[in-house]
């Protein structure tokens, strides 16, 4: 069950991500364009998502002590606001308002032919495991 | 803006309801977080640093490939099926509330690069990305997902605008 319901969440989660348009980089530059021809269409994702998430979470898994096919909830025990989430998000922002695409979106987009897909994709995972050594480590 | 009531962005929305669905479902059953970055960590190879207490397991690395493995189908499921001609290998958006397919970008070369290293590095240190924080954290209330969500939302937009109205 564990792993049947890793893989249809999956199926699911690329198939939003495709169906919402967060794929499309032109349509997040639109969104995140503020100041120019603002497109408000991206805001209806997370939108749409929480509308589903955030009832479920307080409605069925917050009073669960543990979760249906596993042992226990893997929530982040982390509360305090620090400078490592700060500096990390800064850099994802930047990131993510250079090329208009983060990392659901890019797994989502790996089986349809984008090569520039690839490329963001191979530089992600680059700074996700040369990160761990090279700059910073969290205490 | 829309100009009429056809153009609400009703994909969106259901693409976004689908997330949720996800989200919900790997919480309620498998008590995991539909956080893409974080899901992909755990399959990359550990390195010196990695944290000691998510100590990876066959059990662990096994369901991340698997809902990764699902992501890239679902991906390819929604493209063939919305925009797609089966086999042919275009990709069209012909229906107006669909959202299109890019088969490229308009960023150079190094603009991804740079770009993906910046994304994988600034999800590694803030635990997160849109997914995770976005929409797992947000809607659990958790003001450290809040904060984070609203930094890189302000940060992306200063880039945007940066990129389109001064140094386009």
């Amino acid at each position: 069950m564990f792993y049947i319901i890793a893989l249809i969440s999956g199926l699911l989660f690329g198939f939003g991500m495709v169906l919402s348009g967060m794929i499309d980089p032109q349509l997040v530059t639109a969104f995140l364009d503020v100041t120019g021809a603002w497109q408000p269409d991206l805001a209806f994702v997370m939108g749409g998502a929480l509308l589903v998430f955030m009832p479920m979470y307080f409605l069925f898994v917050k009073s669960k002590e543990k979760p249906i096919s596993a042992d226990n909830f893997m929530l982040s025990a982390l509360i305090q606001i620090d400078k490592p989430l700060m500096i990390g998000a800064a850099l994802f922002g930047l990131g993510w308002g250079l090329a208009g695409i983060c990392p659901g979106p890019a797994v989502a987009s790996l089986a349809l032919g984008n090569s520039d897909v690839w490329v963001f994709f191979v530089a992600m995972l680059a700074g996700n495991y040369f990160f761990n050594f090279k700059l910073f480590t969290r205490k | 803006m829309w100009q009429s009531l056809t153009d609400f962005p009703l994909a969106s929305l259901f693409g976004g309801m689908l997330l949720g669905i996800s989200a919900s479902l790997l919480l309620l059953f498998n008590g995991k977080i539909a956080g893409i970055s974080g899901i992909i960590s755990g399959v990359l190879p550990r390195t010196a640093t990695s944290s000691s207490t998510s100590k990876s397991t066959s059990h662990d690395r096994t369901w991340r490939w698997l809902f990764l493995f699902g992501m890239v189908a679902g991906g390819l499921f929604a493209a063939e099926l919305l925009v797609g001609e089966l086999l042919s290998g275009t990709w069209s958006a012909d229906l107006d509330w669909q959202n299109s397919v890019p088969t490229e970008f308009s960023s150079s070369t190094l603009a991804l690069i740079i770009a993906g290293l910046l994304v994988g590095a600034g999800t590694k240190l803030g635990n997160g990305c849109t997914s995770g924080h976005g929409i797992c954290g947000i809607g659990r209330l958790s003001m450290r997902s809040l904060v984070a969500t609203i930094t890189f939302m302000l940060v992306a937009a200063v880039t945007v605008y940066f990129r389109l109205h001064v140094f386009a």
